[in-house]
């Protein structure tokens, strides 16, 4: 899954985890289906009904700030969103994201360059975004977690430290 | 090499420095309503025991008691998995707000690492613990490993100077803060709040600038521990703990100084919290519930505050007010001092302990077209489970002073008109 083709969704700065994913919903909706359907429920709720995979959400400034709630991060995923783009995130967002095996690529410069349902090339192992032919690099992450994206996400990458992944396939 | 209060705690196993990543065993975990969802993906990393039970604290209170079938099955799968993995830090929902309880139950200590799959667990920084929020997956983790991975951050110095006003509170001045510094203005970074107002301000007070340190973004907020910490902690902390304090010349990223003398009472407006703006300047506008609870302000010194306002007075006929306090300690001590009594002759809805309308489960959510003035530290749209509903930010002073007119006010007004003989 390094390279990465979709339409863009575009939003502005300080998108909360309250209108990515409802609170109300935190405790009762575990169905990774049906959390894709809320995904961004209060923001824009065209979305989860339009958004194909692949699809790339494109934030503003501080994308995913407030709550922890990785659902947040989770429902993107679920509803086949292929990355997320920001100027910057909320560091429980980028944990989550990364946590989720969800590439979440921080380019403030592209941002204006962008805008909604236009299409661009993501590749993940050269760490860049082709949009009209031009190539924007973002910051690859950093080495000591890499590999808990590369093993797509922390649970499967904590399986494979702990080898509880090959155990379990034994048995 | 000098170093940061941040660097100091998380180089217990190798030095490090802001921007390094490391791995760490956090002394205390704490998770709430969410345990079921953690307790479901600690079983698909395939290992049966948790590490280190006695690290794990467990506290209900999102949605107490359990409002419909969906919350009780949540709860009871909760209590099925502390049983199993033989969790003794557990706390049902009678005890109160997760971040109240781990203070007042003795985990918050100065130089501990404490992590919670809750952004507001950056509240315990008030003791001088490094306290963050982390998501549910990495709860998982810890459960299984013991371990988690930190970026050392930068720190940022908030120096708060001056004399603080009467009518103003620490929630007028974080919300000043974050109004200037805005929701990213701390992103990724360790804030430490400093100056002679800190060191003037009460426990309670302290762990307002903590709690709501998240909303611009920080990693954590943090407070050095003084003899009103030590006083707090006496008899309460549940292990030795051992104080850090940054070296003198160790290297802050920036230096951000607020002088409050002449603050006004602070309004976070619709719909991020950094839209702050000064209560006179929204003073009029119609509001149909008042919340006072949540992490940021439902404490006994917020409760004398809102009593002191409200005794032998009502509320607005038009508005309705739910009140929750942070714990049952809280409740108990409220009660005892006569608050609670002056609060229900006032009109106000009394509900047990818990976050309340705070996740829009229940307890006072609104309805499209309803403005709520809330004491607690989120007013994101759809936070109290309706998303054409406008949440309004303020102190407890002022939500108690706007009770009586069924809008927002400027409570320097009332305390003209009292003869200033409330506060």
């Amino acid at each position: 899954m390094s390279e990465i083709t979709g339409r863009i969704w575009k939003y502005g700065d300080n998108i909360n985890t309250d209108v990515i994913f409802p609170g109300k919903y935190t405790y009762t909706v575990t169905d990774p289906g049906e959390m894709a359907k809320l995904a961004l429920e209060d923001l824009d709720p065209e979305f989860s009904t339009l958004v194909q995979n692949g699809d790339i959400v494109l934030g503003g400034k501080n994308f995913g700030c407030g709550s922890s709630r990785e659902q947040a991060a989770f429902c993107l995923k679920y509803a086949g969103v292929g990355a997320v783009i920001a100027k910057s995130f909320s560091r429980l967002y980028y944990r989550n994201c990364i946590n989720a095996g969800l590439p979440a690529l921080v380019l403030p410069q592209l941002y204006d360059q962008l805008n909604k349902g236009e299409r661009i090339e993501i590749r993940l192992d050269r760490g860049i975004v082709v949009h009209k032919g031009v190539e924007y690099h973002f910051p690859p992450l950093p080495e000591e977690i890499i590999d808990i994206f590369n093993h797509g996400g922390l649970i499967p990458h904590i399986r494979k430290i702990l080898k509880t992944d090959s155990m379990q396939r034994k048995e | 090499m000098a170093k940061t209060f941040v660097e100091k705690i998380l180089s217990r196993e190798r030095s490090v420095s802001a921007g390094e990543i490391l791995e760490i065993k956090p002394d205390f975990a704490m998770s709430h309503d969410n345990t079921a969802a953690i307790a479901k993906t600690f079983r698909q990393i395939g290992i049966k025991k948790i590490d280190k039970p006695d690290r794990h604290i467990v506290i209900l209170d999102h949605c107490v008691p359990a409002a419909n079938e969906k919350f009780a099955q949540n709860h009871k799968e909760i209590r099925e998995f502390i049983k199993e993995q033989k969790i003794d830090h557990f706390y049902d929902i009678d005890r109160g707000i997760c971040h109240q309880v781990i203070c007042e139950e003795g985990f918050a200590l100065p130089g501990k690492i404490i992590v919670g799959s809750d952004s507001h667990t950056t509240t315990y920084g008030a003791f001088g613990a490094f306290a963050t929020g982390i998501g549910r997956s990495e709860m998982a983790a810890i459960f299984a490993t013991g371990k988690i991975w930190f970026r050392v951050p930068e720190t940022i110095k908030i120096t708060i100077k001056g004399k603080i006003p009467a009518a103003i509170s620490a929630k007028d001045i974080i919300l000043k803060i974050i109004g200037d510094l805005k929701a990213d203005g701390a992103l990724y970074k360790s804030v430490w709040f400093a100056g002679p107002v800190v060191e003037e301000m009460s426990i309670a007070g302290r762990m307002v600038l903590t709690n709501m340190a998240v909303e611009m973004g920080a990693k954590n907020g943090h407070i050095e521990p003084d003899a009103k910490t030590a006083a707090y902690l006496k008899n309460r902390a549940r292990v030795h703990y051992k104080p850090q304090y940054s070296d003198p010349d160790a290297r802050i990223e920036e230096n951000y100084e607020f002088e409050i003398s002449d603050l006004e009472p602070q309004i976070a407006c619709p719909h991020t919290v950094d839209n702050v703006k000064p209560a006179s300047r929204v003073k009029g506008t119609k509001i149909d519930q008042i919340f006072f609870g949540s992490c940021t302000n439902a404490r006994l010194e917020d409760f004398k505050i809102v009593a002191d306002v409200l005794r032998n007075k009502k509320i607005h006929n038009h508005l309705r007010m739910v009140v929750i306090p942070a714990s049952n300690q809280i409740y108990l001590q409220a009660l005892q001092a006569g608050y609670i009594k002056d609060l229900i002759e006032a009109g106000a809805v009394l509900v047990n302990p818990g976050c309340g309308p705070c996740m829009g489960n229940h307890q006072g959510v609104l309805a499209p077209g309803e403005v709520t003035l809330s004491t607690s530290n989120r007013n994101f749209k759809g936070r109290f489970g309706c998303k054409e509903s406008e949440i309004f930010l303020s102190s407890p002073l002022t939500a108690a002073v706007s009770a009586l007119t069924g809008q927002i006010e400027d409570c320097r007004d009332f305390i003209k008109s009292s003869g200033g003989k409330h506060v």
